[in-house]
């Protein structure tokens, strides 16, 4: 259960969860216990210490959407297990786990929505299928959204929590990486923006594709945000990697992000670049 | 590798009375071709037995065709471009304009080093951000004078570490395959050695995908697969294995267009054949491409990348 800190304290953890299956849960900064339906209202946010506690892709999806205006667009699609891939377990059984804990087909969840009164095409990935990797599945959904986006002409807006690309899939996996970027450069030809939204983690090969084609880009406080893992950067190149490594603040320092905003602002910054790119002040 | 001894004691006996029948002694004709037939034979036999991790290995040998050397046996003329006008050249990916028989095109290429220090320096052909930015300056000028994009693909993959990172090498990579996508020219990428990962694809997405039958293309190393997904590095060969990197898997599954024969043994055994084969055959793909109207060819290609590895049914058609 990775958990994870960036400079300013803020932390992520991550558990496997099934949706609603207890009223209460325990912030592991600081003990407390905090009703369920109390951290709706407060966007996940332990009320005592100001951790994060992690989003579903659901919560993240209610979080940022106005109330009532969120559609989803479903294809239905699921793994074909291309290289009928097993290591210690059989990939098969990796994917009925994770559809049953998530109740998604996928890591990805693709709707239409309202922003601030403002319609966007929704692409929200969720962490707890296999670390929100990037397989055919996700590949397709991702490239479904931005075509439908072109098509309708409104606004993408990607929400990444991805380890990368997934294994299991091999190289079918690495061609969602063309995949999506083939999709993206159809939306760009459409003069459409793109908001790609960087949360825990933003990483590999989701990184390496379409998440780094955005128009605008804004981080999350507790994002990590960075191509290659840290055991494999100390590994290779013996180097001890500077504290702040691969947090939102870091990126931003380097250039590879516009905003920083805590969790509670998310929203609000999401409105704010809405209304800027949209451009439908003219009616 | 297989065990290769008896196939190094017969090149050697070979060699032996190559010489001896240059010293003029006697006429070892006969035995000589008997050898040789015995020395094939004994070749086919182990090449056919190669297991995922054997072909990784072959992939992977020193003395493999590759990089700088192989451009220079294959093009008739090549003109390198060095740097990415933004502060940094990298010497693991390199390229310029280049003639291959009759056409004209701009070359891109991993290069992993022959002596130790080359080898450091190019950091075994793990390409930078700088390298990625060369190569996006490199398809800048290939589209604007109407140059073939041909890419020669060998690397473990992109280079990680601190700089990497403080340089947006994700962001670097993303934008290679999203120009290589969108040139106006026609492109081909051939898998020569190692093909690996967001270093590979970063400067594979193109037209035509080739892969030299002996050269890998994964999304991960056989060693990292053992040891994120088996937690065990003595799991690598099973990992090689379960990945279906080889290039005989990946036409099988549609993801690649055609395998460039070596010869038995691996390219390794004749260099000079295998540039010869590999200029023939790029010279041949790109005489094809260049008949196809620009349109037609940037739609087919829209239509491999939308389309490639998808899930084929939907599970619930709602």
């Amino acid at each position: 259960m990775p958990i994870r800190r960036d400079s300013k304290g803020r932390y992520v953890e991550v558990e496997l969860r099934r949706a609603e299956e207890t009223l209460w849960l325990r912030c592991r900064e600081c003990g407390e216990l905090v009703f369920r339906r109390k951290l709706k209202e407060t966007n996940h946010i332990c009320p005592r210490c100001g951790a994060y506690f992690f989003l579903t892709a659901q919560e993240r999806i209610a979080s940022l959407v106005d109330r009532d205006t969120y559609a989803p667009i479903e294809s239905g699609y699921a793994s074909d297990d291309p290289l009928a891939f097993v290591d210690r377990r059989p990939y098969r059984e990796r994917l009925d786990e994770a559809q049953a804990i998530t109740g998604l087909n996928d890591a990805v969840v693709v709707g239409r929505g309202m922003v601030d009164g403002r319609p966007l095409l929704l692409a929200v990935m969720d962490f707890r299928f296999i670390g929100g990797s990037m397989g055919q599945v996700v590949g397709e959904e991702i490239a479904v959204a931005l075509e439908r986006a072109a098509e309708l002409r409104i606004p993408f807006v990607l929400v990444v929590a991805s380890g990368g690309a997934r294994v299991q899939e091999g190289a079918v996996s690495l061609m969602q990486m063309a995949k999506t970027v083939a999709a993206r450069n159809l939306l760009a030809a459409a003069n459409v923006p793109f908001i790609a939204v960087f949360t825990y983690p933003s990483t590999g090969g989701m990184l390496a594709s379409v998440a780094s084609l955005a128009d605008v880009t804004i981080a999350e406080l507790g994002a990590m945000i960075g191509f290659a893992g840290p055991r494999v950067i100390e590994q290779t190149t013996g180097q001890r990697l500077p504290e702040s490594f691969q947090t939102a603040t870091f990126a931003l320092e380097h250039g590879v992000v516009d905003q920083v905003v805590p969790r509670e602002s998310l929203r609000a910054e999401l409105a704010r670049a809405l209304l800027v790119l949209s451009g439908d002040h003219n009616g | 590798m297989v065990d290769d001894s008896a196939i190094r004691a017969l090149e050697a006996k070979l060699v032996e009375l190559r010489q001896m029948m240059e010293a003029g002694n006697v006429d070892l004709t006969e035995e000589l071709a008997m050898l040789e037939s015995k020395l094939l034979k004994l070749r086919r036999e182990q090449y056919a037995r190669m297991s995922e991790w054997d072909r990784v290995k072959l992939a992977r040998h020193p003395e493999r065709p590759r990089g700088l050397p192989l451009v220079e046996a294959m093009a008739h003329a090549f003109y390198e471009l060095r740097g990415d006008r933004m502060g940094g050249d990298d010497p693991a990916l390199r390229g310029g304009p280049a003639i291959l028989g009759d056409h004209r095109v701009m070359l891109l290429f991993h290069h992993r080093g022959s002596t130790p220090e080359e080898q450091r320096a190019c950091r075994h052909g793990m390409a930078t951000p700088e390298g990625y930015r060369k190569s996006l300056r490199l398809m800048e000028i290939a589209d604007r004078l109407k140059l073939p994009v041909i890419s020669l693909v060998d690397t473990p993959g992109a280079y990680p570490g601190v700089q990497s990172e403080e340089q947006n090498i994700a962001g670097a990579i993303a934008q290679s395959i999203s120009r290589m996508l969108s040139l106006n020219v026609p492109t081909i990428a051939v898998i020569l050695g190692e093909g690996g990962s967001g270093g590979a694809i970063a400067v594979a997405a193109a037209d035509r995908v080739l892969m030299m039958e002996n050269a890998t293309y994964s999304v991960i190393s056989p060693e990292g697969a053992a040891a994120i997904l088996w937690k065990d590095p003595s799991a690598t060969p099973q990992a090689a294995q379960a990945l279906r990197l080889t290039a005989p898997q990946l036409l099988e599954l549609e993801l690649i267009d055609a395998i460039v024969p070596e010869a038995i043994g691996g390219a390794h055994t004749d260099p000079k054949r295998t540039a010869e084969d590999l200029r023939a055959t790029l010279c041949q793909q790109l005489t094809t491409l260049c008949e196809r109207p620009l349109d037609e060819l940037r739609h087919l290609r829209y239509k491999r990348y939308r389309n490639a590895g998808s899930a084929r049914t939907p599970t619930d058609p709602s």
